[in-house]
């Protein structure tokens, strides 16, 4: 039922930049699998070879055993593809927009219903209100239920939780996973770090590169080198202060309300009150240091260092 | 196919921009050129400086003025008042009689008479010349015909076959049809598609099984139907509100109109192909296409007299052949033995712009 994607050492170059360099890749049947990687990473371009809208300047993908260039009618059946600005026409109503995207898929919204009945029945009461009229949480439940509605076998989705509040996107993670039930394989891109963990596995991107490519457990306890997080009164004085005290601090950047910082070499005891006592010499106050658990965001940020 | 094409109805009809151009404007156009631009002479304002008042210089004035062509402005005393009646712009053309008209006519054989007209419109100057020397000779003639003086004359009788009255909007009619089904048909299925482009909604098309015709032919049905509906519009408007005639074969005349269609449709997909966005084909089809279908087309100025390089240049554009036709059938009510030449050109640009628009149309996103 569920079909799986193979990615050979693809590259795409546009005009002047290289958006992809030398990607390979393996999803397995029903796997959610998530691209993770800042804007400009090539998430977009990745999933525009997958769904055959751009050409490989070399290399190949596979999905299903059809080859993206020479099968590209069949795949494109077999795909649901919701991309990233949503594509929904939005001077038409929700119910208008469903029923075009069942017919030029040759099927109806009525025979496909029970497939899309989960997230279709959280914006039903508004089927008459025009698509552009919707807030983004519900925008996005419309795109994902056009991009369903032809009972795909890969599920592409990029960036679906862009621009979408908290809950929604809590929400959608929540469908997503209740659709991988029914043996779907799932894509989906996000810049967003935290919804890594919510996924299969991942593949961490950055200009047009894997950087790595696992669950996101085994990329979170493989961090190398140990993690503190650092609170003082001073947020802004600390980053550069951080930077002076020890040539084996490195990595510090924000990390919501606190400063990450990651050592190596020094003794793992010695780090706090040397990092402690250093603060204080230079105004701080309220100093909290204390070592913390890698996160893929961190993971990430070591990686873009290397 | 179907819902797609219901789908483009929906976007026109939600659209009250798309609304105005595809049914404000036709109605605008053909009043506007049928009303307001005109060129047709009629109570044109004058200014009489009669010198010689005397039996036929009266006789003279009465003739052009009662012509309807003419509508008297004031009777000027001396020469002085000329330079300020044109000055003011309150009349087109002052006619002088000179002194003794009458008895120089009588004795001598001649007598003088000067027209000074405003040329700021050439146009204008040369035809209000024309119709005063034509009134004044045919009075001269009668004159001497009654005194029994000329033993030979030649008359010449021009008969103005097609538009007897010399009406303007028989011109424009036929113009004003092509540019409209050019507007309505290249510009907004090349904006429909170029918006989808921009919207991101082609990108979820293109995944779909759709084939690329049916992708064109969702699109471009709409438009055929409503761009027919326009020229019935104006064709009737022309009927009733102008009393254009139309001689030749109603059938036939939208036959050839709906080929003229097709072509303007697939010049829009050629369009909407090689530009990104709805300005860029906006711009495209405005300057690109609709500037040259009205100064080149023969539509304003006539082909024959241009330079020779853009005398060329008309040849390409299909308007020009197809106002042709329309004034072939509306004018001079002939059949296809008289236009199959045109209509030839037209049908192989069609099939050349559609065998293009579709190879152009890309299933791809490069």
């Amino acid at each position: 039922m569920s079909v799986k994607l193979e990615i050979q050492e693809l590259n795409k170059d546009f005009e002047k930049v290289k958006a992809l360099k030398n990607v390979s890749l393996k999803v397995e049947p029903g796997e959610l699998f998530g691209f993770i990687g800042p804007d400009g990473a090539g998430k977009t371009t990745l999933f525009r070879l997958i769904t055959s809208l751009l050409l490989p300047t070399s290399g190949s993908i596979s999905v299903d055993g059809l080859d993206c260039v020479s099968d590209f009618k069949k795949i494109r059946n077999l795909t649901g593809y919701m991309p990233g600005r949503f594509s929904l026409y939005l001077d038409l109503t929700v119910e208008e927009n469903l029923n075009f995207y069942a017919s030029i898929f040759k099927t109806s919204l009525k025979e496909n219903y029970h497939l899309i009945k989960d997230i279709y029945e959280q914006i039903e009461p508004f089927k008459k209100r025009k698509a552009g009229d919707l807030s983004g949480g519900m925008k996005q439940k419309l795109a994902l239920s056009c991009a369903l509605i032809h009972k795909p076998k890969l599920l592409i989705l990029d960036e679906p939780t862009t621009g979408v509040d908290a809950v929604s996107r809590k929400e959608f993670w929540e469908l997503l996973k209740k659709m991988q039930k029914t043996g779907i394989t799932i894509l989906v891109s996000t810049p967003y770090m935290d919804e890594a963990s919510l996924c299969d596995r991942v593949a961490l991107m950055q200009k047009g590169e894997i950087m790595a490519v696992d669950t996101p457990e085994i990329i979170v306890n493989s961090y190398a080198g140990r993690l503190w997080e650092v609170k003082t009164n001073n947020m802004f004085a600390l980053l550069s202060n951080l930077n002076e005290i020890n040539d084996d601090i490195r990595l510090i950047f924000r990390f919501g309300e606190t400063v990450h910082f990651t050592t190596t070499k020094l003794e793992e005891d010695t780090v706090s009150t040397l990092v402690a006592s250093s603060l204080k010499e230079k105004g701080h106050e309220n100093i909290v240091v204390k070592k913390t658990v890698a996160q893929i965001e961190d993971c990430f940020l070591a990686l873009m260092e290397e | 196919m179907w819902p797609f094409i219901k789908k483009e109805f929906f976007h026109i009809f939600r659209d009250i921009r798309s609304m105005v151009i595809l049914f404000g404007m036709p109605v605008a156009q053909v009043l506007l050129f049928g009303f307001a631009i005109t060129t047709d002479i009629k109570d044109v304002p004058i200014a009489i400086l009669d010198h010689s008042k005397d039996h036929v210089t009266r006789e003279i004035t009465s003739k052009l003025l009662s012509s309807g062509y003419f509508k008297l402005e004031s009777n000027l005393k001396s020469n002085d008042g000329i330079g300020n009646s044109f000055k003011r712009g309150s009349v087109k053309e002052v006619i002088v009689f000179e002194d003794n008209f009458a008895k120089k006519l009588e004795k001598e054989g001649s007598a003088n008479v000067q027209l000074i007209l405003d040329a700021s419109e050439p146009n204008t100057a040369t035809m209000i010349n024309a119709y005063t020397t034509g009134i004044i000779n045919t009075h001269t003639m009668q004159m001497m015909k009654t005194a029994g003086k000329i033993p030979m004359s030649i008359i010449t009788e021009s008969k103005m076959l097609y538009n007897p009255e010399l009406k303007s909007v028989y011109m424009f009619v036929p113009g004003v049809i092509t540019i409209i089904l050019m507007l309505v048909s290249t510009m907004m299925t090349s904006i429909s598609i170029t918006r989808e482009k921009e919207m991101g909604t082609m990108e979820a098309l293109l995944v779909s099984p759709l084939k690329p015709i049916q992708i064109i032919l969702g699109k471009v049905i709409p438009y055929i139907l409503l761009s027919f509906i326009n020229l019935i519009v104006i064709l009737l408007m022309a009927r009733f509100v102008f009393g254009m005639p139309i001689q030749g074969n109603v059938v036939l005349l939208l036959l050839e109109s709906i080929m003229f269609i097709v072509m303007a449709l697939a010049l829009g997909i050629l369009i909407s192909a090689v530009s990104k966005s709805q300005q860029q084909a906006m711009l495209l089809s405005m300057f690109g296409l609709l500037l040259p279908t009205i100064m080149l087309s023969g539509f304003i100025f006539p082909v024959e007299n241009m330079p020779y390089i853009l005398q060329l240049i008309s040849h390409v554009m299909p308007s020009k052949w197809f106002i042709i036709i329309v004034k072939a059938i509306m004018l001079k009510g002939v059949g296809i033995a008289y236009f199959w030449k045109e209509t030839l050109i037209i049908f192989g640009t069609t099939i050349f712009l559609i065998a293009m628009s579709v190879k152009k149309f890309k299933l791809r996103l490069e």
